[in-house]
């Protein structure tokens, strides 16, 4: 039986997954080694510092290590899906002629795209639990609503991997990602509320990182970490939801644009 | 008469302003191996494009077992079709075996008859001792047996190969000669497109060359060569004397035969199937143009299809 769009989309998955399985220990240390350092090094290292500057030292309710270990577990999630959706997909969409092997059989672009970008998502979801145990050993997430961390890790995996998609459909070299890193990433990582509370900034700007997907995921992510989740949780879900709609929609169209012409 | 498997009626494609694929006709019969012949540029990848569905169709009609080729119909043709591409695109990081594997779950393929699927075409492909090595530890003849390979996973009913042996040695591809020819004789219709005129004459049952998006011959290869070169060859080497290569060149159309001139040798083809009337029909006999030719460096030889090729494509180079 030819496959239909699920399992075309899971095909495509597991084969990501075979190949990744080769050297998936140095992709490890990679993917969870980062966040969890960020997470040590700023949220306690840091951490000290503004707690006792905010004349908060050592009350473990509110110190900084909380706030910021849900916003680091989303650009966790973030990060590996966007790096797999970019120079991983790039890599298998031209180098290899991964896509193209694929697209010999009853496989079509929609499968192809969903399938890589679960995969994304996939990784993202591993980086993102990764950082949670670290939390939860830590003592930082106090809510059992945590145990949605995953999923939300993967909503966003999806969101960027499908947004890493249709980079690189666009994208003409592995120069280009530099751009979509610098500009649009690094931007992301650093006014999405991660590391401060968006209120610290003034209205117009506040307008501009409520725009920025990764706020909402923040958002979203913080509030399970807090066991706070209700209409506002459920509003940046929709609103990751409604981005992952309109990223996958315009991932299918570009790729399939690069390869069937 | 049995329904084609491919059927182009009036094909075309133009990429901007390009026209690459101008009115192309052609029939692929239940059971045969068709050659697309043309030097590069003439559109052959172009028109292996659209109808294994990586290139929509812009004009005239094409079919695949009797479906018009079109985003609806594409799953339903590709299912039923491989596709051995010119580029290697094996998956570099999975085994030889895994790479089967997955390819076999791509076209719904699973569990034992998966199984059995790739243990034969290991075998096939004379790739079994290589199931569990990385595809970069492959020469490239295994490379390219293995891209077969996977493109009979599914036991098509049509393959199309992009020039299958583009870059192998000759024991190579002689390999690969011989599991086409296997194949052929198991049924399966082929598509072939090459550079390699040897490999045509070798494999095909009837042929097509294209140049600058359109047919400009079709037959069997033995017709092509009677209908276009004739029944002998004599090519004398005239080395750097320029005198001795005027000689020949004079004696040569003095026979009456056509003449070419390629470098340093001077080509006499000998057409004994002119028509009547036709001055190359006195020349049916190689024996007067031989001893007209005696003392010269020359090789008497049959005509081959790239002879057909040169004399209908020309000798420029096409980059």
């Amino acid at each position: 039986m030819t496959p239909g769009f699920l399992g075309g989309a899971l095909r495509v998955w597991r084969r990501d997954m075979e190949s990744w399985r080769k050297y998936y220990k140095a992709s490890l240390v990679g993917a969870l080694g980062e966040p969890i350092l960020s997470l040590l090094a700023i949220g306690y290292g840091l951490g000290r510092f503004v707690d006792i500057n905010s004349g908060n030292p050592g009350t473990d309710a509110l110190g900084y290590a909380h706030f910021l270990a849900p916003g680091i577990l989303a650009s966790a999630a973030m990060n590996a899906a966007s790096f797999e959706a970019t120079f991983g997909s790039y890599t298998r969409m031209t180098e290899q002629k991964t896509y193209d092997a694929i697209l010999a059989t009853p496989i079509g672009i929609r499968e192809i795209v969903a399938g890589d970008a679960l995969w994304a998502a996939s990784k993202a979801t591993l980086s993102g639990t990764a950082v949670l145990l670290v939390a939860v050993a830590a003592g930082l997430v106090r809510s059992w609503w945590a145990i949605g961390l995953p999923i939300v890790a993967l909503v966003i995996g999806l969101v960027f991997a499908t947004m890493g998609l249709v980079v690189s459909s666009r994208a003409r070299a592995y120069d280009f990602f530099t751009y979509y890193f610098t500009l649009v990433i690094s931007v992301m990582y650093f006014f999405s509320g991660i590391f401060f509370p968006l209120g610290t900034l003034p209205a117009w700007a506040q307008a501009i990182a409520w725009c920025l997907p990764l706020t909402h995921a923040v958002a979203l992510s913080r509030a399970c970490a807090a066991g706070t989740v209700g209409l506002a949780a459920l509003g940046h879900l929709g609103v990751l939801l409604a981005v992952l709609a309109i990223t996958y929609t315009l991932a299918v169209h570009w790729v399939g644009r690069r390869l069937i012409a | 008469m049995e329904a084609p498997i491919v059927e182009a009626v009036g094909l075309r494609k133009r990429y901007d302003k390009d026209e690459v694929v101008c009115g192309v006709d052609f029939t692929v019969r239940p059971r045969e191996c068709f050659g697309l012949l043309g030097p590069n540029g003439a559109g052959k990848t172009t028109t292996i494009r659209m109808l294994t569905c990586f290139s929509p169709v812009e004009a005239g009609s094409l079919t695949v077992f009797g479906l018009p080729v079109n985003a609806a119909n594409a799953r339903a043709i590709k299912s039923r079709l491989g596709l051995a591409p010119q580029d290697e695109n094996l998956d570099p990081d999975l085994t030889v075996a895994m790479n089967l594997h997955i390819y076999a779950s791509y076209f719904g393929i699973g569990g034992g008859e998966a199984r059995a699927r790739v243990a034969e075409l290991l075998a096939f492909a004379e790739l079994e001792d290589r199931a569990n090595d990385r595809i970069p530890t492959l020469s490239g003849g295994m490379k390219r047996r293995l891209i077969l390979a996977r493109a009979l996973i599914n036991r098509p009913s049509l393959l199309v190969l992009d020039e299958p042996t583009t870059g192998l040695d000759p024991q190579a591809r002689h390999l690969v000669w011989e599991r086409l020819r296997e194949l052929k004789r198991s049924g399966v219709a082929m598509l072939l497109t090459t550079h390699y005129m040897e490999e045509a004459a070798q494999l095909c049952d009837r042929l097509v060359v294209m140049d600058h998006g359109r047919i400009i011959a079709e037959g069997t290869p033995a017709a092509l060569i009677a209908e276009y070169v004739g029944d002998d060859v004599i090519e004398v080497a005239t080395g750097n004397d320029l005198a001795a290569r005027a000689r020949v060149e004079a004696i040569c159309r003095a026979l009456g035969g056509r003449v070419d001139v390629v470098g340093d040798h001077v080509i006499l083809y000998l057409n004994g199937k002119g028509a009547v009337g036709d001055p190359r029909a006195a020349l049916s006999d190689p024996r007067a143009a031989l001893s007209a030719l005696a003392g010269e460096p020359l090789v008497h030889r049959r005509p081959t299809l790239e002879d057909v090729f040169l004399t209908l494509t020309g000798r420029d180079l096409r980059e």
